[in-house]
């Protein structure tokens, strides 16, 4: 096959991508450059550096990185984890499969807004909600979620949201799972944790790395579910960095700086791109 | 000959007809009363064919962003925006708004003069009023009367805790008090910041230095911290207006101290299990009466760079009229009509037979003057907020403070010098302090 | 040849136990649509059920113009999206190169940059294109937004094709376009399959974009929630009805297409 055929099938994809990237990151150095405040129009002279230092030192700056990759770490763990685990229950059949399998990916439809306000009111109020009032069934005091475990609370609604997602990746990856060499191995003796270990598990590989990715790159700029339930309090303790941008460019209108804080999570997110590839990139190939 | 004028009236016709098809978008908030306006949309196209209403509602801290992304960046994507006392008089200065013309028959005395003042520059008002609000306390008259008390007129801060004190009762489910708690320069901060006037504070002095590690500041946040810890309901620092609205229809709060439109809402039996217990006061008061309630309005503007600014100066006027008031009354009744913006609505015999609570709110709002609402001199103007562009962000920045302080995770001492370092931070970073 | 496994009890109650455990709140959600606003701080399981929040949602805004902006956004864009993935996919997957690997790293991180900090670049770029609120701008970004994520999920599923299948169809002469009809499509359409439904679910729900680019006529479900959230005053009943409406779409779908997405994989299992 000559070079020339995979070079113009690819081409669109690179092409628009490049085009769609390019422009806007463009800018976004441009700005981050720049004094651009909107409340301030007519103002945008050069600043070099000062919209950077003035995103570092935020003293919420560091107190949200890390939290970002708390928030995005243990997602990915629970997810991958809960979702194997679930993929596997349910791969055999038994009655109600089909239902079981609806019942499960549900979650992943409803909107990011709609789910954080649901947990919000109807789950973790500690007064109205339901988990509330399943505390006080059995005699404890309810817990308020969102005063008390901020972070957890914003990573379990996170996980209840992508939990799905990973759960169909894995059944569909399972379906196709070869059956005879599990059996070829439970004659030859393999115990269910060998057949586990050396079989499933290799095949999953490559939907796991999936959904790692994945994950990742929509985790990294969570923030929809962040604003509309602790507005990233109390204090910071449910900070993250995409919710710092949002602080930057829609409340203080401050583009230069935002855009600042926009190339300093691309950072980030490489350096974590990087990490996990070397975790799970043998699998991707 | 004949031919020629009948083709020239033909096309004057035409003319005429195409240029008044006009799509006028609307942004606003998705509160009672402007849902109530779209819902009467039909009574403004008729009397102005050719003008169709497009509406865009959002939530209000996302019509915040979306207005303010759109007029800065000229982007002419809405007429007619709805926009808050906040943003009046920063926009108007900017030169961002086109000025509201009105006749006669509009009676711009009729606004009442806090609200216009705060619309107003140079003489000329740049937003018209739709809703107003002051804040005010809203409390359960069995409670009280029960443990044998009186809630004064004017109470001092001292009487109020000393009442919720006594009728906070968590084992008949009844909680002392009712505050906000959720972090936003509008949720928690607007209470606060009432909280703090009136213990003689200021949010920046003369120079533009913020005072937030100040003695009032203390004493005010200490006080919050400390009745709501003993006297508030769980999870009191993530509760809003909507949150505290269901726990005192729930018949759970025995005093709450939030915003006059609170009071339509707790006294209708529809929603209300309490609603024939309520009674209403003005808001406490300690070293001083200034700012100790706040004031707010809702208000339509016409952005500079809107492509219909004629039809939305008519929809403006329609909407804010006392004809527009009349026609809530005729279609809705007296206790729907939006308050808060003329002094005839309270005039009007039959809206004082239904909203028992007018008078406190009217007295409320009349005693709100953001041009003088601390003790010591402010360079801002506002009640419960600085009406310059960098608030937002240390409101917000101070109120995840302020509720970090109420859940206990920082010391009160902490929360304020935290809070003062982010703000000297964002004033530094806007240009305050020429060296 | 295999004996039948004996009726697996322990598995099917841990299945469903865990199923209906995790559905629960959006089964909350569901039945809090049914109430009134004061059933639903109550918080009842058991409520006499009512259409109220249901016709008050449709009286004040119009669900099917928000639901068929929705629909044909992220119809348009999953479509579009998979058209121009597919052909950078297969060349990634059986042409590899030493740059393979880095496109890949290139095109994911070209998502990484949180939105809201893009979001007045974009929304200068469009008004300067007149193209604010309209649905060819938000086709657009959603078909580049969800563009790295197809390109890898198809990479990821054409390189599960193995090869000796490969050679057998080339060496019948078959052309590139036949190779991927008869060869590659049928292994490879679950893979296809999911990767078409997740970037679909992702336009639905798209809520920055949607909400910041559009104003009068090209808002999508999106912006009917957000007339729903934190208003002032009681509003859970009303956006529960106003939810039910904005995903009752997609779920159904979802739920018809993943029964498809099983189906065509038992028919594509590798022997």
């Amino acid at each position: 096959m000559s070079r020339f055929l995979p070079r113009a099938l690819m081409a669109p994809a690179v092409v628009t991508l490049f085009a769609w990237m390019i422009v806007p990151l463009v800018m976004t150095i441009y700005f981050s450059l720049i004094h651009y405040n909107l409340n301030q129009p007519g103002e945008h002279g050069f600043v070099g550096l000062e919209n950077f230092r003035y995103f570092i030192t935020d003293p919420d700056f560091w107190p949200s990185v890390l939290q970002t990759l708390e928030l995005l770490g243990w997602v990915i763990v629970i997810t991958v984890v809960m979702g194997v685990g679930l993929a596997l229950l349910i791969n055999e059949p038994f009655p109600g499969q089909g239902i079981v399998r609806v019942l499960l990916i549900s979650p992943f439809f409803v909107m990011p807004t709609v789910n954080a306000l649901l947990w919000k009111h109807m789950m973790m109020n500690p007064i109205y909600g339901v988990l509330g009032r399943v505390w006080t069934f059995f005699g404890a005091t309810p817990v308020d979620w969102m005063t008390d475990w901020p972070l957890l609370s914003v990573i379990i609604i996170l996980a209840w949201q992508w939990l799905p997602f990973a759960c169909l990746i894995f059944i569909t990856s399972l379906q196709s799972l070869d059956r005879e060499q599990m059996e070829a191995a439970r004659m030859d003796g393999a115990t269910k944790l060998h057949q586990f270990w050396y079989l499933t598990l290799p095949h999953l590989g490559r939907s796991i790395a999936v959904v790692v990715m994945i994950e990742m790159i929509f985790l990294m700029s969570v923030f929809a579910e962040i604003f509309t339930t602790t507005s990233g309090g109390p204090g910071n303790a449910s900070t993250n960095l995409a919710f710092l941008i949002y602080k930057q460019a829609l409340m203080s209108f401050d583009v230069g700086v935002a855009s600042a804080g926009a190339l300093f999570a691309v950072v980030l997110a490489n350096i974590a791109a990087v990490f996990l590839i070397r975790m799970v990139g043998k699998n991707l190939d | 000959m004949k031919f020629k004028t009948a083709f020239a009236f033909g096309l004057g016709v035409i003319a005429a007809a195409s240029a008044h098809a006009v799509d006028l978008v609307i942004a606003t908030v998705n509160n009672g009363h402007m849902i109530e306006m779209q819902k009467h949309t039909k009574d403004f196209e008729k009397a102005n064919p050719g003008v169709t209403l497009k509406w865009v509602t959002l939530e209000e801290g996302v019509l915040r962003q979306r207005v303010t992304t759109d007029i800065a960046t000229k982007g002419g994507q809405f007429d007619v925006m709805t926009i808050g006392l906040y943003e009046a008089p920063i926009w108007s200065k900017k030169g961002w708004l086109t000025p509201i013309t009105t006749d006669a028959a509009y009676d711009v005395d009729d606004l009442l003069p806090a609200i216009r003042s705060g619309l107003s520059l140079d003489g000329k008002l740049y937003a018209a009023p739709f809703y107003g609000e002051s804040s005010m306390t809203m409390y359960r008259a069995d409670l009280v009367k029960a443990k044998g008390l009186t809630m004064p007129p004017n109470p001092t801060w001292a009487q109020m805790a000393d009442i919720v004190g006594k009728i906070h009762d968590p084992a008949k489910g009844v909680y002392g008090l009712c505050l906000r708690g959720k972090p936003g320069w509008g949720d928690n901060m607007a209470f606060l910041t009432t909280m703090v006037n009136t213990n003689g504070g200021q949010w920046f002095d003369m120079a533009w230095k913020p005072q937030i590690d100040s003695k009032p500041w203390h004493d005010a946040i200490t006080m919050y911290v400390d009745l709501m810890k003993k006297y508030g309901p769980p999870g009191a620092s993530a509760n809003s207006f909507n949150e505290n609205l269901a726990l005192f229809n729930e018949g759970k709060c025995g005093v709450w101290i939030d915003a006059t439109i609170a009071a339509s809402f707790i006294s209708d039996p529809k929603q209300s299990k309490v609603a024939d217990k309520v009674a209403f006061t003005q808001a406490p008061v300690a070293v001083t009466p200034k700012g100790a309630n706040w004031l707010w309005s809702w208000n339509l503007a016409i952005p500079a760079s809107s492509k219909n600014p004629d039809a939305a100066q008519k929809f403006i006027t329609w909407a804010t009229s006392k004809d527009y008031i009349n026609l809530i009354a005729k279609s809705d009744g007296w206790h729907a009509v939006p308050t808060g913006t003329r002094k005839s609505t309270y005039a009007n015999p039959e809206f004082q037979k239904v909203a028992k609570f007018a008078a406190e709110e009217k007295k409320a709002i009349d005693s709100a003057n953001p041009n003088d609402s601390t003790l010591p001199k402010s360079p801002y103007v506002g009640v419960q907020y600085a009406a310059i562009p960098e608030f937002q962000a240390i409101g917000i920045a101070v109120g995840q403070q302020m509720s970090a302080a109420l859940s206990g995770k920082v010391t009160v001492d902490a929360a304020l010098k935290t809070s003062q370092t982010a703000a000297e931070r964002e004033m530094t970073k806007a240009g305050y302090y020429k060296k | 040849m295999k004996k039948k496994a004996p009726f697996p009890l322990v598995r099917t109650i841990a299945s469903w136990f865990i199923a209906l455990l995790l559905f629960f709140p959006l089964f909350w959600l569901g039945i809090t649509a049914f109430k009134t606003e004061g059933q639903a701080i109550a918080g009842h399981l058991f409520f006499s059920p009512t259409l109220a929040s249901f016709v008050e949602v449709q009286a004040r805004s119009d669900y099917l113009h928000y639901a068929f902006n929705s629909l044909i956004t992220s119809v348009v864009s999953t479509v579009l999206g998979l058209l121009i993935a597919a052909p950078a996919a297969y060349s990634m997957a059986f042409f590899r190169t030493k740059k393979t690997r880095d496109i890949l790293m290139w095109m994911l991180s070209t998502k990484m940059m949180p939105a809201v900090g893009a979001l007045v670049p974009i929304y200068v770029m469009a008004q300067t294109t007149g193209m604010l609120d309209s649905l060819p701008a938000l086709i657009i970004v959603f078909t580049l937004s969800n563009l790295p994520i197809m390109v890898w999920m198809l990479y990821s599923a054409f390189k599960e094709v193995p090869n000796d299948i490969l050679e057998a169809v080339r060496l019948d002469g078959a052309t590139v376009w036949d190779e991927f009809r008869h060869a590659i499509l049928p292994l490879t359409m679950g893979g296809i399959a999911s990767t078409g439904l997740l970037c679909l679910v992702l336009a639905w729900n798209e809520a920055f974009w949607s909400l910041n680019l559009t104003s009068a006529n090209a808002g999508t479900l999106a912006a009917l929630i957000a007339q729903y959230s934190s208003p002032e005053g009681l509003f859970w009943a009303k956006l529960s009805a106003a939810s039910l409406l904005a995903i009752a779409p997609i779920i159904v779908f979802g739920w018809f297409s993943q029964k498809q997405l099983v189906q065509g994989l038992t028919f594509g299992a590798v022997k």
